[in-house]
């Protein structure tokens, strides 16, 4: 049984990891004659709950703040304000010796694929890492056959252990960062755009891999991405993220035929679809301008400078995230408008 | 024909020996239509028009034909061709942060086109430019042209790009993935400008990207290439519904698609993209390819045509 199938029917089943109004500010120093630090608001009050098994998808733009709140859960961000609870165990800021024992649970799969792994590592090396941080007991032999058996997991051949990671094509990175993240057997893994990076044909072997992946250890996944195709395809319930504010979040099948939010209408409707007499038809919602920036948000609605609902009450009040069901949220005052 | 590229082939002399980027190329494009060059990196769909445009870097060679208007443009000298660069036809970039001067207001780096092309004054110069960003949707124009590129944001950036590329009203547009380093958003802003420019204008157009959806919207007709030689070309309606070469229909079949949901594994094409420094003897795709059998692995398929306005570079028959 799948995740959000667990979590509509409401069964006893406890959340894996429970997030609520968190916040990550970076302090930004401005003004030239009078020195002061202004909050830069990456994250502004996101708050969900994720149970076993299941896939979060995040979505946004450049900027929206989901690389961000990713790190911010992980505590590789230290959080400005809320609560991260992991298992029932408060970890929002806790030092990195204290949070040492969580790591192995929790895992993170970066972009970029070569950035992400040393060059001067041999691959053997770099999956084995967490495990010499994690698992010191194991002997070098054990080690080195948990490598070995991973990555066959992963599609990589065994006998590549001593290879360094410039002998290998993007997609191959990919997978090698997606052992290292597995070879803990840890039960959530944060996926920060883990295939922007790769080839279009490349791409779907290591989506699939990723839910091969999850489908065997039961793995929750939070998957960042700006690629809105892709998410629907891989999550269970998606968050669409705007300038570090949640503006709506449902479970895939609601949100893609029933958006009710304007900037998840207008993500939607931008993204191209590869059927020529489709594009043809399709009546595009053009989004006018850029997004503000996230120094100086505008007040209210976030979203109000470039929302063609936008009325007075945007500007003065911020919209709480309101039920459309059960399973599906968004923060709009005008969202039950077509 | 408005361009017409023949057998170019394109080499690049590096310490690991030489790497074939572009073999063996031919392309058209009509006046006022778009042609779509859809490909993975190192597929050479860049290379194609690098080498068109006389921008390869030192260690690289082309031969071949380009022929633009009916002349033969390929190997002119650097004063002949800069010409014709930015004025008879124009390239943007994707970055449009790298190809933008950081250190010059955009004024100055509009107006020198039209002051060394045109032989105009400044004052002239600086009217027409500011049409430009008018007509490529910049807002405020008279006061964003006096400002630096680091002052606009990324799909502004874009824009100033396009009317820079468009000052001296070109036949040809080439635009090599204009929108891949932006946000869906604004992606759609810049396809539809692109689109509505090149109706107004009645100028044609080439569209770069491995992105079949920005494909999909824009094009008259679609070139795929792979592993440096074009697999298949047909009009996009034909590409998108009834694709020939395994390739094209492997990239179409490993898309997720927004508007379908489906909770089965995607059609991944499996392996990896080919070493241009080590081709296979045979078809370059043969070793990702479902359909292979002995003869693509050892003999290289010409591009035949197999329909009107069709070609493809398959021993197959047919692919259902």
């Amino acid at each position: 049984m799948s995740g959000a199938a667990m979590n509509q029917t409401e069964t006893t089943q406890q959340p894996i990891l429970s997030v609520r109004d968190l916040k990550v500010y970076f302090p930004i120093i401005a003004g030239g004659l009078i020195r002061r630090t202004i909050p830069l608001k990456a994250v502004d009050g996101v708050s969900f709950d994720l149970y076993p098994g299941e896939t979060l998808g995040v979505v946004g733009e450049s900027g929206c703040g989901k690389s961000t709140l990713g790190r911010g859960i992980l505590q590789l961000l230290e959080p400005s304000g809320g609560s991260v609870v992991w298992l029932g165990h408060h970890i929002e800021g806790l030092s990195a010796t204290e949070m040492k024992k969580y790591r192995k649970e929790l895992q993170i799969i970066f972009q970029d694929p070569l950035a992400s792994l040393n060059p001067r590592m041999t691959i053997g090396d770099i999956i084995a890492e967490p495990l010499t941080v994690h698992n010191p007991e194991l002997s070098v032999e054990e080690r080195k056959q948990r490598v070995r058996e991973m990555m066959e997991q992963v599609g990589l051949l065994p006998l590549m252990i001593n290879r360094y990671p410039h002998e290998f094509s993007g997609g191959q990175c990919q997978r090698i960062g997606v052992a290292r993240a597995m070879i803990l057997k840890p039960r959530l893994i944060v996926c920060d755009e883990p295939v922007s990076a790769l080839d279009v044909s490349i791409q779907a072997q290591i989506v699939n891999l990723i839910k091969d992946l999850q489908d065997t250890f039961g793995l929750s996944l939070i998957f960042i991405s700006h690629d809105l195709s892709i998410v629907r395809h891989i999550s269970h319930r998606i968050m669409v993220l705007y300038l570090g504010n949640m503006m709506e979040v449902a479970d895939k099948e609601n949100l893609y035929a029933n958006p009710r939010h304007p900037y998840t209408k207008a993500l939607i409707s931008a993204v191209p679809l590869p059927d020529p007499e489709l594009e043809k038809q399709k009546q595009r919602l053009v989004l006018e301008g850029d997004l503000p920036s996230p120094l100086s948000p505008p007040s209210g609605c976030v979203f109000r400078t470039r929302c063609p609902l936008a009325r007075e009450k945007c500007a003065q009040e911020k919209p709480e995230m309101t039920d459309v069901n059960g399973a599906h949220q968004v923060a709009c005052h005008f969202w039950q408008q077509r | 024909m408005l361009l017409e590229i023949q057998n170019l082939t394109t080499r690049f002399s590096t310490p690991e020996g030489e790497v074939c980027a572009v073999n063996n190329v031919s392309l058209q494009v009509e006046a006022g239509q778009c042609l779509g060059v859809v490909g993975e990196s190192g597929s050479g769909k860049t290379q194609v028009f690098m080498s068109m445009m006389g921008l390869l870097a030192k260690n690289g060679k082309t031969e071949g034909i380009v022929n633009f208007n009916g002349r033969q443009i390929l190997g002119l000298e650097i004063a002949e061709l800069n010409r014709l660069r930015g004025v008879e036809f124009s390239m943007i970039f994707q970055d449009p942060m790298t190809s933008l001067n950081p250190y010059l207001r955009i004024s100055r780096q509009m107006t020198e086109v039209l002051v060394e092309h045109r032989g105009i004054s400044e004052k002239e110069a600086a009217a027409k430019a500011i049409e430009l960003l008018h007509l490529v949707g910049i807002p405020e124009a008279e006061k964003r042209f006096r400002m630096y590129p680091h002052e606009f944001s990324g799909g502004m950036r874009q824009r100033a790009m396009i009317a820079m590329a468009l000052l001296c009203e070109p036949k040809l547009l080439i635009a090599d993935e204009p929108t891949t380093a932006l946000d869906v958003t604004v992606q759609a802003q810049i396809l539809d400008l692109i689109a509505g420019l090149g109706r107004k204008l009645d100028m044609a157009t080439v569209l770069i990207t491995h992105d079949l959806g920005v494909i999909a919207g824009l094009s008259d007709r679609v070139a795929v290439m792979y592993g440096g030689r074009v697999v298949e070309e047909a009009s996009v309606h034909e590409i998108f519904n009834s694709p020939q070469h395994p390739y094209t229909k492997g990239l179409l079949e490993s898309m997720p698609r927004l508007d379908t949901s489906s909770d089965k594994a995607l059609h991944a094409i499996p392996g990896q993209p080919p070493d241009l420094q080590a081709l296979p003897a045979g078809c370059s795709f043969e070793p990702r390819c479902n359909y292979a059998f002995a003869r693509c692995h050892a003999e290289i398929p010409e591009l035949r045509t197999i329909g009107e306005g069709r070609v493809k570079a398959c021993h197959l028959e047919q692919i259902s």
